[in-house]
């Protein structure tokens, strides 16, 4: 570890935060560029239609209105993008244009956009839109899709999209195992559901376009911006401004700022969209909606053989940006924290009359971790072994590491001996089953969880790996100013995670500066490095080692400056209470200030041969990415008479390598098993049999809120990654990757006693209550 | 919020809204704190060209409980919730989340006649009433005759409500068993209990109204009657309880289908009655 002065480790309050709280925040919305033209969107509201006819002339000639656009005036020479080229693997993929031409595919697909002068009067005119839709029959269930007819897309003649495959031979290890263990699992559509809806300013004059967006990824925007509209990369600025929550639903490249940049061009104004929550829940991609038929098997010992995941995965009617990836992420760690023979994942991609899924926190992992760890209760069961014994004997063993897993993965490093013993500390599980004294049945569930992050090496993950079309390297630019100051740019794109708090510690610990000296600027493609943006719980583990790398850079050339001032030896000055001076006379030292004085005044203050200035620059491709780890625990208590669940503890020990700042760490660990506990218990973006989103709102989709929450119990261990100089690993998605198989696991561990030994998601009351009822009913 | 175009008018007279509101026909809505009205306009699934608000109209406002209780139309219902007056205090208490509650008002509620919402089923419940002030003078509508369908309720155009009347909560134990997904929640179903005991302890009348059983609110008279007269052991409670959905036609949605809560009207009504018992 290099030389800290102990602000890397601490719960320093987050330094984003006062303008946020404050009202001070600059979002999207907030922001008005003299002679903006707002616009609104027709969308569709049939799920499945071809469009017969479409009128804008009463919306054209109320007051105000500018323009009225439908996709047959669209003159962009491709549709939108889908970033996943996989070699070797045959993807069906439609025609995505930012305004539907001819036919649409799903409720919400837009039709037209009506530009005008006034956020008001484009709205109401929009209303004036009138379109005549012959009705196609929808497409609805993913399983019925893959039998053929009626198609989603008829000129594509399949509503299969792909078909994709992770692992050994898993039927030998199947056939090895005294016991195996068969589910079919419902891992249902959810939504990202930030608190800020999107939002787009696209503004074009004289050649140069500037497109402000509520987006995770302003350095993807840039490079699809120019691809689509044929300008070059040096005259794209995107500017992601205050961004309020993403959870992936902000990893995209979206039709409307691709349409938005288009209309700016044809009209010479900037065009601004807000997205209102109606359209959010409808048109902002989806996240899960996978049917998964698992099969495990073990010896009678308990040591596990194999366990084979098939796939279908529901895709909506769309490829965006990486949809049909999303499964594959989840391959990668079908393995679990466990040693086996074999394991494999097989993916089916399908098409169907719905929004397009893609990432959504943990994005592929959160189905894995659900399907691995509520089939090793079942197994457990099923052998009349004790469920975390069966774990421990399978875990890969802490000296193993690093660790080559079934389906060749190499985790970095790992102790899952240590998360779940520590876990253990905090509560005995047996105290906490069984019926309560009012009747209400109890229950405990585990997760033991790993998962994959830090994207991405570009070896594995680029156009000769896995197929995405971008290496996922990360950038960053140290700049120490005249008086000590210092801005570090970073090609990441923080939206809410903290970063600019942990970034400021890892530099600030490196300069003998404070934290408050150091600003750290991003989202603005036009500062700054290339970069590969915010997703993936990347930003630390990739972006955080390239700010330290920089950093390290610059601290060199500050070492070298303190060597030539001091008259000693580079190699004897060391940074301590806050100056560079020679290792054993204390005081003797300078300033990263004074440095700074002397690098941009050269006269005789610099070493022959040494550039003025200090700042520097560096990219970082990872070798590898990095394995976060833990064990979590539900406790649920559920009424027999409703079937309603109270979740009553929720206790999380968690592994990300040393911490950078714990704060940082409980908020994203506290929100992400929100999200999962959201799955598990709540939320459900449904569609009905004829396609139609029952859940556009947050009066049927059903966020939790805290009442319905008990206190976070979390604690951690520190287990350093090999992959990285800051030893750090993800946590944004860790949460929500582990969290929605501890809470089912606990109710099924509640409603054994009444003859429920399995049950899907989302565990609504009348869910239980209707499984309770199969089993003979209960009385209370 | 981009609802369509709309006049807004905030009267500072009963006589000046009341003007207002026919001036502006058919079209125009009182707005009486606005939580139910505001979201529709929002979505445009109501685009109102009037908007008649009585903030400003005097006297409308407050809890009289001597005996009877009569509560002003544009009584929040946080003051509702706190007003010590019986079931109405104990359902307006889970309304929605604590800023519904300090904007909404019982006389806005109940005019919007959602069968949804807490309130409705409390004052048929009760056999309460509101008066209503329009052009052709004053009229007091019971309860029973006031909640026709779905939102659509016996206000003539043009009328506003002006007070809600109340029985007296003394003698009577009351309960409130409410079951939603969220706190914030409108009611998956919720029962509305009150029962009043004899001398001998056995059960000298009781109300029970339902919430979201039906397309208005809805009394559960079978299990009043089952229970009207007999004892009020935990048996009777529990058979009387058996009959509360009877007659019903629930609308199902996405959470809950008829029978389960049918199933959901039995066990709250049970709950319900053991709290009104125990208070009794």
């Amino acid at each position: 570890m290099s030389e800290t002065n102990g602000h890397v480790g601490r719960r320093m309050r987050r330094k984003e935060d006062p303008p946020l709280i404050e009202g001070r925040g600059n979002y999207v919305d907030d922001i008005q560029p003299g002679g903006t033209l707002h616009a609104a969107f027709v969308r569709s509201t049939e799920a499945h239609a071809t469009i017969a006819s479409i009128d804008t002339s009463a919306a054209a000639a109320r007051p105000g209105i500018e323009a009225v656009f439908t996709g047959a005036d669209l003159d962009l020479e491709a549709g939108l993008p889908l970033a996943w080229v996989p070699p070797g693997v045959e993807v069906t993929a439609p025609v995505h244009w930012p305004l539907a031409k001819d036919a649409v595919k799903h409720v919400g697909d837009p039709v037209a956009v009506v530009i005008g002068r006034d956020r008001y009067a484009v709205v109401d005119a929009a209303e004036d839109v009138l379109v005549d839709y012959d009705p196609l029959p929808a497409v609805v269930d993913p399983e019925k899709a893959l039998e053929g007819a009626p198609f989603v897309h008829d000129d594509l003649g399949t509503n299969k999209v792909h078909e994709w495959s992770l692992g050994g031979d898993v039927e030998t290890a199947l056939a090895n195992a005294d016991v195996v263990v068969e589910r079919r699992f419902i891992n249902h559509r959810t939504a990202g559901a930030p608190i800020e809806p999107r939002g787009v300013i696209a503004d074009y004059r004289t050649g140069e376009l500037t497109v402000t967006s509520s987006t995770q990824v302003p350095h993807f925007l840039k490079l699809f911006l120019a691809l689509q509209l044929g300008m070059t990369e040096d005259r794209v600025r995107v500017i992601a401004p205050d961004v309020g929550g993403g959870f992936g639903s902000k990893l995209q490249i979206y039709g409307e700022e691709i349409l938005l940049a288009w209309a700016s061009r044809k009209l010479s104004r900037p065009v601004k969209w807000i997205e209102t929550r109606s359209e959010n829940m409808a048109v902002s991609h989806h996240g899960r909606d996978q049917v998964a038929y698992v099969k495990i098997g073990a010896k009678q010992d308990g040591t596990f053989t194999g366990l084979h995941v098939k796939i279908i995965a529901d895709f909506g009617a769309y490829m965006m940006l990486l949809t049909p990836l999303i499964p594959s992420l989840g391959a990668f760690v079908m393995t679990g924290c466990y040693r086996w023979e074999a394991v494999r994942t097989d993916i089916t991609g399908v098409m169907t009359n719905k929004m397009a899924t893609d990432a959504i926190r943990g994005a592929g992992r959160p189905e894995a971790t659900h399907y691995i760890e509520v089939m090793i209760d079942q197994l457990a069961h099923e052998l009349g072994m004790d469920r975390l014994e069966i774990r421990r004997k399978n875990f890969i063993p802490a000296e193993d590491f690093p660790a080559e897993t079934a389906i060749g993965m190499v985790y970095d490093s790992g102790n899952y001996q240590g998360t779940l013993a520590k876990l253990l500390e905090h509560f005995d599980p047996e105290a906490e089953r069984g019926r309560t004294a009012d009747g209400k049945l109890r229950g405990v569930g585990f997760s033991t969880w790993t998962e994959i992050c830090g994207l991405a090496p570009s070896r594995v993950t680029g156009p000769s790996g896995l197929g995405v079309q971008a290496g996922l390297m990360e950038s960053a630019l140290v700049r120490v100013h005249v008086t000590g100051a210092v801005s570090v740019y970073t090609g990441t794109s923080p939206h809410g995670q903290g970063l600019e708090t942990a970034f400021a510690q890892i530099v600030a610990d490196r300069m003998g500066i404070d934290p408050e000296q150091v600003e750290v600027m991003h989202g603005d493609t036009s500062q700054g490095p290339w970069g590969l943006d915010t997703y993936g719980s990347r930003s630390l583990a990739v972006g955080g080692e390239a700010i330290a790398r920089a950093t390290a850079k610059v601290v060199e050339k500050a070492k070298a400056i303190a060597a030539h001032k001091l008259e000693a030896a580079v190699e004897d000055i060391q940074l301590a209470d806050g100056k560079f001076g020679v290792a054993g006379s204390p005081g003797s030292g300078l300033t990263l200030a004074e440095i700074a004085g002397f690098a941009y005044i050269p006269e005789d203050n610099l070493p022959e041969g040494l550039e003025p200035g200090l700042e520097d620059l560096a990219f970082y491709d990872p070798e590898n990415f990095v394995f976060p780890f833990g064990a979590h625990a539900a406790v649920v208590e559920i009424d027999p008479e409703t079937g309603k669940i109270d979740l009553v503890r929720y206790l999380a020990v968690d592994d990300c390598g040393p911490a950078i700042n714990p704060n940082l760490i409980d908020g994203q660990i506290h929100g992400g098993i929100v999200h999962a506990v959201g799955q598990a218990l709540f939320e459900h973006m449904a569609y009905d049999e004829d396609g139609q989103l029952a859940t556009g709102s947050f009066v049927s989709y059903a966020l939790p809120s805290a009442a319905e929450l008990p206190s976070f119990e979390t604690d951690r261990t520190e287990t350093p990654s090999p992959v990285n100089s800051l030893g750090v690993k993800g946590v944004g998605e860790a949460g929500t990757i582990a969290a929605s198989a501890a809470v089912t696991n606990a109710v099924i561990d509640a409603l054994r006693p009444v003859g429920v030994d399995f049950i899907n998601m989302p565990l609504s009351p009348m869910r239980v209550w209707e499984a309770m009822q199969e089993k003979g009913g209960v009385t209370a | 919020m981009i609802p369509a175009a709309f006049d807004y008018v905030a009267p500072e007279s009963l006589d000046a809204a009341l003007d207002a509101l026919r001036e502006g026909g058919e079209d125009a809505k009182v707005l009486a704190g606005g939580h139910s009205l505001l979201p529709l306009m929002k979505l445009r699934l109501a685009a109102p060209t009037l908007l008649v608000d009585l903030r400003r109209v005097p006297g409308l406002t407050g809890i009289e409980s001597n005996g009877a209780v009569r509560i002003g139309a544009m009584t929040r219902h946080h003051d509702v919730a706190t007003g010590g007056i019986g079931l109405a205090s104990m359902a307006a208490a889970t309304i929605a989340d604590q800023q519904v509650r300090n904007r909404g008002t019982i006389g806005g509620t109940l005019a919007h006649g959602d069968p949804a919402s807490d309130l409705p089923a409390v004052l048929l419940a009760l056999e309460g009433s509101v008066v209503a002030r329009g052009g052709s003078g004053e009229r007091e509508i019971a309860a029973a005759d006031l909640f026709l369908d779905y939102l659509t309720t016996s206000l003539a155009e043009g009328e506003i409500i002006t007070e809600v009347r109340l029985p007296s909560p003394d003698g009577w134990g009351a309960g409130y068993a409410k079951f939603n997904r969220r706190v914030e929640d409108w009611a998956m179903v919720a029962v509305c209990a009150a029962v009043r005991k004899a001398a001998d302890g056995s059960c000298e009348d009781v109300r029970i109204g339902l919430t979201n059983m039906g397309g208005r609110p809805l009394r559960a008279t079978a299990a009043e009657q089952a229970l009207r007269g007999r004892g009020l052991d935990a048996a009777a409670i529990a058979a009387a309880a058996e009959q509360a959905a009877e007659g019903t036609d629930p609308p199902a949605d996405l959470n809950a289908s008829e029978d389960y809560k049918r199933h959901l009207a039995r066990v709250l009504c049970r709950r319900a009655l053991e709290e009104a018992v125990a208070a009794a």
